[in-house]
């Protein structure tokens, strides 16, 4: 089943992606503009239902892998992730059905549309996160103990690796990392490719149409001079779980990530408290006078409380009117198997997952 | 030392003269169409005043709206050309693809993309390609276009693409105006080009307003150099300052802030400026507005450069109040309210009704608003002094009570306690702080790049040679020279301890 992406869904999908990013995944804006200028010369893209795909359908999975800074710099180009889907066709010897992004949360929701509008294949409506997450490895398909090679990696230079095979999805995290720092810390990527039957099966469905339809419901709030946080709320079954003021945040980069910890003070029902929100690249655990209240996989978002806007964990900054709030995570990532990869031990936080959803 | 200070602003053209700390001669006049014989008028007033009789001046520091007003009302731009060194890196999206299209109109830009650019480390993306350049040159002189802005990958950290493209252009263009991007932005392409290219779009009237206002001092008989008032609360040579109108875009709320801490003697505090309109909050730090360090719209353009951090709130003495609901805004009567509000005879409620109505400040006819209900009164006053004190908060960067300084022609409408303000502060000749803050700036130089491959010793010393540098190329007295702020941060995921280091330097004006 084929429907066509509609132009003015263009924003919906870039707000909800940020919201879903849940604090990492880079802020949409240089993607977002390059599928409106795609968009603009008349190419259309065409969203398919998962479950449309045939079992042996190849799908390509890509992803803008490097520093958010340098993608401020070296503008991403859409035909270079059309290119490294197309290096892996070369490689594999077959025609992708179909494009998927690796993740729904940050730019790379706007991946799969990109090299889908290069080359003219429909997006699937699904991802393997549901969210953002900083490594290969914490995937639905890394969960689903899929095969994680090979993978195409291009760079604007006419360099183009493909990783042939690797012990495990850490060992493909840390081969395809390197080269991309050696690139300049910017590349192009095209995940290990995923049958129709794999997609179907480990696939986060849907993600495509939710993160539309929440930043719908933002926008739809805000024409309204409705609270957009609360619509945000209603929209995904989420919890409030704190509303203040940013009073602190401090950051370290360690091993090539952006950690820190942001502290807020509580007003309206909160006064008298505090919330310190631990990340690393997204938001990973919340604290609430000390003790864990929230922390992933489900998805934690911190929303500016007046526009509903996402905050990412590079530009929170003091004084800021925050509302966080936890958002349902996809159920595979809370199986046992989901919460090895990316539970809170994942991120070196020795405690055991709770969800805020019973 | 004597300095006149005159702020040009879309009402008023205030004036003052200065000796020393003292006071000698201020005024008032309404702003001209033509701009420059309500300077004139302002001018001859302060220096033809009794109490100024035989003071000479040494210099004069001109604070205009000028540029930002070009931008807004899209005209008076002129035809520019860019070239992005850049690829193989963003050729889907040339320089100007996300600006407003009447703005790109009113631009008319000839657009070039070479290949060349840098990496974050400074090694070079690809080698530039001189024959591109050479060749995109030749067009734009072709064309007749003289005013060039010129961006690449990473310039901030390493500058010499943009460099070495400006020479080849300048040996096909001899008289051409080149904007060099690392000049004036941050991190940020597209954002830091967008800032090249509205100061390339403003190259003739960056000249002309300079040379009027050269003529103007001479028609009145001041022979001292002038400066205009920049972004940051200093000021830069009028011939530097021509070349970098961009510099000047905030300088009307930043010289009131800055006037503000000259009539307290608070260099650390917050300031809110009440126009009538809308006001501004900003803060001051060691005397100077803090900068802000995210994304700034001007003219709806997306720029990132040195701009005050100012939160601008729908609150001015002309606000609508809507009398069923209280409402406050975020309409305002304007410049009408001296013929719509109700105390001077109109039918609209605006904010400074309410206040006269509570006996806060008196204007027009009180009798107007005796009628009014008193809780809509006491009501409104309450939620306008939330409103102060929610927008306050925001912009405190400390946990801690600082006090807060009321200026404007609206400052009555704080009230004289804000939650979260030690102390509310009010000044006589507010009205004229716009024209003290300008008078009394100094210079500054300041450098904000990305350092890699040194020690972090290395990279601060290297950007406070870099600071002082501009500043004395901007009119500072080398000796003078004083480092106002120096930060640095890491940069997550690059390796060679990257680190973008911000350095700030301020120093008096050097007299020849």
């Amino acid at each position: 089943m084929l429907e066509e992406f509609a132009e003015e869904n263009i924003e919906p999908l870039a707000i909800g992606a940020w919201i879903l990013g849940t604090g990492g995944g880079g802020d949409p804006y240089i993607s977002t503009l390059n599928l409106r200028r795609l968009y603009a010369e008349g190419t259309r893209v065409d969203l398919m239902d998962p479950m449309a795909l045939d079992d042996d359908d190849m799908v390509a999975v890509v992803s803008k892998m490097g520093a958010p800074l340098v993608g401020q710099e070296r503008l991403g180009d859409p035909v270079h992730l059309a290119r490294a889907v197309e290096v892996m066709e070369d490689y594999i010897g077959k025609r992708f059905r179909a494009i998927m992004s690796v993740e729904i949360g940050g730019s790379n929701a706007l991946s799969s549309f990109l090299a889908a509008a290069v080359l003219n294949r429909p997006v699937v409506n699904a991802d393997a996160m549901g969210r953002a997450y900083p490594e290969a490895q914490m995937t639905s398909f890394a969960i689903g103990n899929l095969p994680m090679f090979p993978l195409s990696l291009v760079d604007v230079r006419d360099n183009e690796v493909i990783v042939t095979r690797a012990a495990s999805w850490k060992w493909m995290e840390r081969i395809s990392r390197k080269v991309c720092t050696e690139v300049g810390s910017t590349a192009a990527t095209c995940k290990a490719p995923r049958t129709g039957r794999e997609v179907k099966e480990w696939g986060i469905h849907d993600t495509v149409t939710k993160a539309v339809e929440l930043g719908k419901a933002v926008l739809d709030a805000r024409r309204r001079h409705a609270d957009p946080v609360e619509a945000i709320l209603e929209h995904e079954g989420g919890k409030s779980l704190f509303r203040g003021k940013v009073i602190d945040v401090a950051r370290e980069t360690t091993g090539g990530f952006l950690r820190g910890r942001t502290v807020i003070e509580g007003i309206d029902g909160d006064r008298g408290a505090r919330m310190e929100l631990a990340f690393q690249n997204e938001w990973a655990v919340a604290f609430r006078d000390g003790e864990a209240v929230a922390m992933t996989p489900d998805l934690l978002c911190l929303l500016d409380t007046v526009s509903g806007s996402a905050i990412g964990t590079e530009s929170v900054r003091y004084g800021q009117r925050v509302t966080v709030v936890a958002l349902p995570a996809p159920r595979l990532l809370t199986t046992p198997a989901g919460i090895a990869a990316v539970g809170p031990r994942a991120f070196g936080y020795d405690i055991d997952f709770r969800s805020v959803f019973p | 030392m004597k300095r006149i200070g005159i702020d040009v602003g879309g009402t008023n053209t205030d004036a003052v003269l200065l000796d020393g700390g003292r006071i000698v001669a201020a005024i008032k006049v309404p702003t001209t169409q033509d701009v420059l014989s309500g300077v004139k008028a302002a001018l001859s007033h302060v220096i033809d005043a009794p109490a100024s009789a035989g003071i000479a001046v040494d210099a004069v520091m001109i604070g205009t709206t000028h540029f930002t007003n070009a931008v807004v009302e899209r005209a008076r731009l002129e035809r520019v050309a860019a070239i992005r060194v850049a690829l193989p890196t963003g050729g889907s999206l040339p320089p100007m693809c996300d600006w407003p299209r009447d703005l790109y109109e009113a631009v008319d830009p000839m657009i070039f993309m070479v290949h060349g650019g840098h990496e974050y480390d400074g090694s070079p993306l690809v080698p530039m390609n001189t024959d591109e350049i050479r060749d995109a040159a030749m067009r734009i002189r072709d064309a007749g276009i003289t005013s060039i802005a010129i961006s690449a990958t990473f310039s901030p950290l390493t500058t010499e693409c943009e460099v070495k493209a400006a020479e080849i252009v300048r040996s096909v263009i001899p008289n051409a105006k080149i904007t060099l991007s690392h000049t004036l932005g941050r991190i940020g392409l597209l954002e830091r080009e967008n800032v090249a290219i509205l100061n390339a779009a403003l190259q003739s009237l960056g000249r002309t307003t300079v040379q009027a206002f050269a003529d103007a001092l001479s028609d009145v008989g001041i022979k001292a150099p002038f400066y205009l008032t920049q972004n940051d609360g200093t000021v830069a040579l009028a011939d530097v300052a021509a070349a970098n109108p961009v510099h000047s875009f905030a300088s009307g709320p930043t010289n009131s802030m800055r006037g503000a801490a000259f009539l307290t003697g608070m260099e650390n505090a917050m300031v809110v400026d009440v126009g009538g309109t809308t006001s501004d909050i900003g803060c001051l730090v060691g005397g100077f507005p803090r900068e802000a360090n995210n994304i700034v719209h001007i003219g709806g353009v997306r720029t990132l450069f040195r701009m005050p951090d100012l939160l601008p709130i729908a609150l001015g003495g002309g606000t609508i109040i809507n009398p069923q609901t209280g409402e406050i805004g975020p309409r305002s009567a304007g410049y009408r309210i001296l013929t719509e509000a109700l105390v001077f005879g109109g039918s609209t409620l605006t904010t400074s009704d309410i206040a006269v109505a509570a006996g806060i400040v008196e204007m027009g006819d009180r009798d107007r608003v005796k009628g009014l209900d008193h809780d809509l009164v006491r009501n409104t006053l309450a939620r306008i002094g939330d409103m102060v004190a929610d927008n306050f908060d925001r912009m405190k960067t400390s946990a801690d009570d600082v006090p807060l300084i009321a200026v404007g022609g609206g400052a009555f409408l704080i009230p004289d306690k804000v939650a979260g303000a030690s102390e509310v502060v009010r000044v006589e000749n507010a009205g004229v702080a716009n024209a003290l803050g300008a008078a009394m700036a100094q210079v500054s130089g300041e450098v904000d790049q990305v350092f890699s491959g040194m020690s972090r010793d290395e990279a601060l010393s290297a950007a406070e040679t870099g600071a002082r540098n501009a500043a004395v190329a901007s009119g500072a007295a080398y000796d003078s020279l004083k480092t106002l702020e120096i930060e640095d941060i890491p940069i997550a995921y690059l390796p060679g301890g990257a680190r973008r280091v911000r350095v700030r330097v301020i120093g008096d004006i050097a007299f020849q």
